[in-house]
């Protein structure tokens, strides 16, 4: 059985929803990118406490029409990308880092 | 700035978005610059918990970029607690600051906080030059040992240089001095009235040839024939364009909650203290009418020649008595980047024309009652 995985939003980072999509600016060299609604809903849910396959399945598999073995396949291979550009933290243990704040704001 | 950056900011312009917000947490300073336009007394800032209130409403209008700014920001007390809040509410936070306060210490809380940028104000790489401007001796030393207290920390620095007469030989030695330190630089050849419209700090604004040498200079601005070729002709996208970001996705607000479309347009749309941020945004009149001006609608410029590539500043028109007018400052930069004067400066040439004459006439020796009426007519022009 595989070990769990944790994921966390770094604190390092700036982001703020524009319409549909989370946009998120990295401290690492001040990278911009723009989370896709799915993304979004994973990020968002990165609290450094839920594991990852809880998460899709709460989160995403409740949201998206989406087999879960491949929502978890596809939101393990995310949250790598994301950790490599300093977006995501990722742990085999829970992360106690202090979050940001999440607004969901009303444009 | 980035494609990426340039599409969002597209976009908020089509939601309606408060993209990107400059706060001004106060108007005090430990510098005195010659070309501020700012009066430094505390007249009632906000409070701590005024500023979290509104930086709290920003976040809640989708407000992503804040820009901290003053005076000075690290003469408020307050001013780390403000950032860590800022920070918690996941803006991203750019600071302008002069830079004497920061020390090690402070560097590396800026670089735990996650600030994205630093802006520090250098208007010299020669000592002399750079504290004679700010009246403050050994501030450009302390300003360089806090750029690399933070260049050490992994920040980005970015060293703005606003050109002036007392200056304007030195921008080549800021440059090469940004270089040295790692630091982006930036150039700004206009000095603005101050904001309660006293106009004497444009007498150090440098003159045409200064800026005119500053346009052919390649190293500033690539292909110099390029870079000054004349205006295209405006086309019906451009004629329907939005003059600048002011009040359409970016906004200002003072220490004392004065809500501006831009720090550079002084035209107050409501106060934080009294709406909430999003009501000022969505509903003040003032900004209703500013986001209804297009080009076409300019009187002056929409049947200029510069008008779809001039660099047109809506708050330095509006200073200057209506923000559907030019902005004679802008022009004198089209001028002096093309060799082609505006629709403006042809007009003041023509009204100015007989005033002048008549002013040399004016010297001493003229009697009382010649004088009184020569007064009358300069200023009728002027």
């Amino acid at each position: 059985m595989s070990k769990k995985l944790y994921v966390a939003r770094s604190p390092r980072i700036a982001a703020r929803m524009l319409g549909e999509e989370m946009l998120v600016m990295s401290g690492q060299g001040s990278t911009l990118f723009t989370l896709n609604p799915t993304a979004t809903v994973l990020w968002q849910a990165a609290d450094g406490a839920t594991p990852l396959d809880e998460i899709v399945e709460r989160r995403i598999c409740s949201e998206f029409e989406v087999n879960p073995e491949e929502a978890l396949r596809d939101a393990e291979a995310l949250a790598a990308d994301l950790a490599k550009h300093g977006i995501l933290l990722i742990s085999e243990e829970p992360i106690a880092s202090k979050l940001p704040v999440q607004e969901q704001n009303r444009p | 700035m980035s494609g990426l950056m340039q599409e969002m900011g597209d976009r908020a312009l089509r939601l309606g978005v408060p993209f990107s917000v400059q706060v001004d947490l106060t108007y005090r300073c430990n510098e005195q610059c010659v070309h501020c336009y700012l009066d430094h007394d505390d007249h009632g800032e906000m409070t701590t918990a005024e500023i979290k209130h509104l930086l709290k409403e920003m976040a809640e209008a989708g407000v992503f970029i804040l820009t901290l700014s003053g005076g000075e920001i690290f003469m408020r007390k307050d001013f780390f607690e403000i950032l860590e809040y800022a920070r918690e509410l996941t803006f991203c936070v750019k600071l302008k600051t002069n830079a004497v306060l920061i020390r090690e210490a402070q560097a590396a809380r800026l670089r735990d906080l996650g600030v994205e940028s630093i802006q520090v104000s250098i208007y010299s790489h020669r000592p002399g030059v750079h504290d004679a401007i700010t009246k403050v001796h050994g501030s450009l030393q302390r300003s360089i040992d806090a750029i690399r207290f933070l260049k050490s920390q992994g920040l980005k620095v970015v060293m703005a240089n606003v050109l002036m007469t007392e200056n304007m030989q030195d921008y080549h030695g800021v440059r090469a001095l940004a270089d040295e330190l790692g630091c982006e630089c930036t150039l700004d050849p206009t000095v603005t009235p101050m904001m309660d419209g006293d106009r004497s700090t444009l007498d150090l604004n440098a003159g045409e040839s200064v800026l005119r040498a500053l346009f052919r200079d390649e190293a500033l601005v690539g292909n110099a024939d390029e870079f000054c070729a004349p205006p295209p002709a405006p086309t019906e996208d451009s004629m329907n364009s939005v003059p600048c970001s002011a009040g359409h996705t970016a906004c200002y607000v003072s220490p004392y909650g004065e809500f501006y479309p831009c720090v550079q347009f002084p035209l107050s749309c409501g106060n934080v203290r009294q709406q909430r941020f999003i009501d000022i945004w969505r509903d003040s009149e003032q900004l209703k009418e500013v986001r209804a001006i297009r080009l076409r609608d300019l009187s002056s410029c929409s049947q200029c020649a510069h008008g779809s590539s001039c660099t047109r500043c809506p708050g330095l028109a509006f200073m200057e008595g209506n923000m559907r007018g030019p902005s004679t400052a802008d022009c004198e930069k089209s001028f002096a980047r093309t060799g082609i004067p505006s629709k403006n400066l042809l007009a003041k040439k023509e009204n100015a024309s007989p005033a002048r004459l008549v002013q040399i006439q004016l010297v001493p020796a003229i009697t009382g009652s010649r004088l009184s009426g020569m007064d009358s007519a300069a200023s009728a022009v002027a």
